[in-house]
């Protein structure tokens, strides 16, 4: 019962430091755009908005922006694997998709541990947040930033 | 202090899914959760609950089916029996597997999402306008808005769309029969019912492709089988009297073949080009250069490439998600589109709620914390969210400021997209765009009521 008060407690407090976030939480967002100089495939742009110079570390922000259009170009990538299950879409009239999963499909679950992973290690603690473009349309990489609500002295 | 809130807590840490409370909740409420498709802004017709997308107008398309099915009916009926016994077994055969496949691409083509592209959220839509406003003039709208871009070192003109509010990914248009923004748009088939575009192409070409061979095949069968009964000792007349349904046949596929094999042609020669027809029709690329071949900044330059990439590439996902549940904010006319991948419906509940709870905790964790909070100090919270079921009313607010407070961090939602569709019963109720909510409490929040409870995974119901 000890046990169970601590485990509420902590949670009170919590949700007690949680409730100071309600004031409008979200500062501002960044959109970090599509990057066309390859044509039409999913690309973003590694340009460094300076809304989040004061957060992130450039680098750390073109890391992500990286791996993410490596993970978009492996998902587009035009390849034996991609020409095999369209070749074999092709032969069962494309019922095929109906219980099988496609590459792309795949690789965007891949995207969105990726883009979890991060927001859990780097943006999170630094009170940012990825959105994943998917949701977005794959037109923007949506960052909200959240006010800095550091509360005194506390903890 | 604790015997004062007396709600049952969440403890982050220990979340579950209990499907069949989380079923019970959701039929009490399904009256508020919506699908995307019920509230998409585009002219399309949804079926079997958002699975199947149209065009408003599905032109001629029944016309179409009848046309198929009846010429093939008219087949199989009349001409086949004769040509099996004069000729093969083969025959019924292959115009049966032809049958089957034009149908198939058919329905395909026009059942298929084309390559939509969601309206901009009206986030997106104030950084854009923001971004072009700082360069114009702020008292008159200059005309429609276009951006340049380089693309394999060939400008390229991006159009701002004013319904869609956004700049126009390169060979995209708006179709107008549809109100959407379409990817790699091609063209808009009354035939087909829906527009063609990058999505579905591969599936109208096929649909081509195949109904060519099929008229062929059914013609040249229904020619050899009046040729071989005016053979028999009858003349032609009384050969066509012995079988008027073969020149039924044989008016419906002369006058397709023509137009069909004409089709198929061009469409050839477009995806040997990687062209679309809007591009073709405009002129788009072929003007600009004379000396080479195109001036497609997409083609691959080479004939096979382009053909594999057209038609045998990855196979793209649908930008809308049309079966996700609406979240409460959405659901208000004014709010934006949240788009959640479609697939996901195959993943497991419990992953989201738990990858969205982690990540909660770190934001929280992010910013200094009281340790325990004193007891009985009424944090207020101006969000004005009601929490049944509280046992103390003295500290009216703190314990909603509780629930509102994990509520208030409903954006972290946001990055699981894969999971957060298997909660799409408890996203009906989550705030996506908390901005919209926090900024404008009143209305939309008054209307909220929360009550916790530890079965359930967020442990957010609404009530009426």
């Amino acid at each position: 019962m000890r046990a169970a008060a601590i485990g509420k407690t902590f949670t009170m407090a919590e949700t007690h430091s949680l409730q100071d976030l309600q004031q409008p939480a979200v500062s501002s967002k960044v959109f970090v755009q599509r990057d066309y100089s390859s044509g039409t495939i999913s690309k973003f742009q590694t340009k460094f908005p300076s809304e989040l110079e004061s957060r992130l570390d450039k680098q750390q922000f073109e890391e992500t922006i990286q791996t993410l259009n490596n993970l978009y170009a492996e998902a587009e990538k035009l390849g034996a694997e991609s020409y095999l299950e369209g070749c074999l879409a092709c032969l069962t009239a494309y019922t095929i998709f109906l219980c099988m999963e496609t590459h792309y499909e795949k690789v965007l679950k891949k995207i969105a541990r990726y883009i979890k992973d991060q927001n859990e290690k780097i943006y999170a603690p630094r009170g940012l947040l990825l959105t994943d473009p998917i949701e977005r349309g794959l037109r923007v990489v949506e960052i909200t930033i959240f006010e800095d609500r550091s509360i005194g002295s506390g903890r | 202090m604790m015997k004062n809130c007396e709600y049952q807590q969440i403890d982050p840490r220990a979340l579950s899914v209990s499907p069949s409370s989380a079923q019970n909740h959701t039929e009490k409420k399904v009256q508020r959760s919506r699908r995307k498709w019920e509230v998409f802004p585009g002219k399309n017709r949804f079926f079997c609950d958002g699975r199947i997308i149209l065009a408003r107008q599905s032109g001629v398309l029944p016309l179409t089916l009848g046309l198929i099915v009846v010429t093939c009916g008219l087949f199989f009926a009349f001409d086949c029996p004769f040509l099996v016994e004069h000729l093969t077994v083969f025959i019924p055969v292959i115009g049966g597997v032809l049958c089957v496949f034009v149908l198939i691409s058919l329905l395909r083509t026009s059942f298929t999402d084309p390559g939509i592209l969601p309206r901009a959220t009206p986030d997106e839509a104030a950084d854009i306008e923001k971004q072009i406003d700082t360069s114009g003039s702020s008292t008159y709208r200059p005309p429609p808005r276009t951006k340049e871009i380089l693309i394999n070192q060939q400008v390229v003109k991006l159009k701002y769309c004013f319904t869609c509010k956004m700049f126009r990914p390169p060979r995209t248009s708006h179709c107008s029969l549809c109100d959407n923004c379409v990817e790699r748009f091609d063209h808009h088939c009354p035939w087909v019912g829906n527009c063609v575009g990058k999505r579905n192409y591969r599936f109208f070409y096929s649909f081509i492709i195949s109904l060519s061979f099929l008229t062929s095949f059914i013609f040249g069968c229904v020619i050899t089988h009046i040729t071989l009964r005016s053979q028999e000792g009858k003349n032609l007349v009384q050969a066509i009297q012995e079988s008027p349904a073969s020149v039924v046949e044989l008016v419906i596929c002369f006058f397709s073949i023509w137009s069909i094999m004409g089709l198929s042609g061009f469409h050839t020669y477009l995806v040997a080009s990687n062209l679309t027809t809007n591009e073709d029709i405009k002129g788009s690329w072929s003007s600009k250069r004379c000396a080479e071949d195109s001036g497609n900044p997409y083609s691959y330059n080479s004939i096979i490439t382009n053909c594999c990439a057209t038609l045998c590439g990855p196979m793209p996902p649908s930008l809308i998600d049309r079966r996700g549940f609406l979240s409460f904010d959405e659901a208000i006319p004014a709010a934006s589109e949240m788009e959640l991948p479609r697939f996901a419906a195959k993943n497991d509940a419990h992953m989201c709620t738990q990858s969205t709870k982690d990540v909660l905790e770190r934001v929280v964790h992010s910013f200094d914390f009281h340790g325990l909070c004193p007891p009985g100090t009424p944090k207020t919270t101006p969000l004005g969210l009601e929490v049944s079921s509280m046992a103390a009313p003295s500290t009216e607010h703190s314990p909603s400021a509780g629930c509102s407070g994990q509520h208030a961090l409903q954006p972290v939602a946001a990055p699981c997209p894969p999971f957060s569709r298997s909660s799409k019963r408890r996203d009906s109720l989550h705030s996506i765009n908390p901005a919209f909510r926090l900024a404008s409490p009143s209305p939309p929040l008054s209307r909220t009521t929360w009550i916790l409870d530890d079965a359930t995974n967020m442990g957010f119901i609404s009530l009426p």
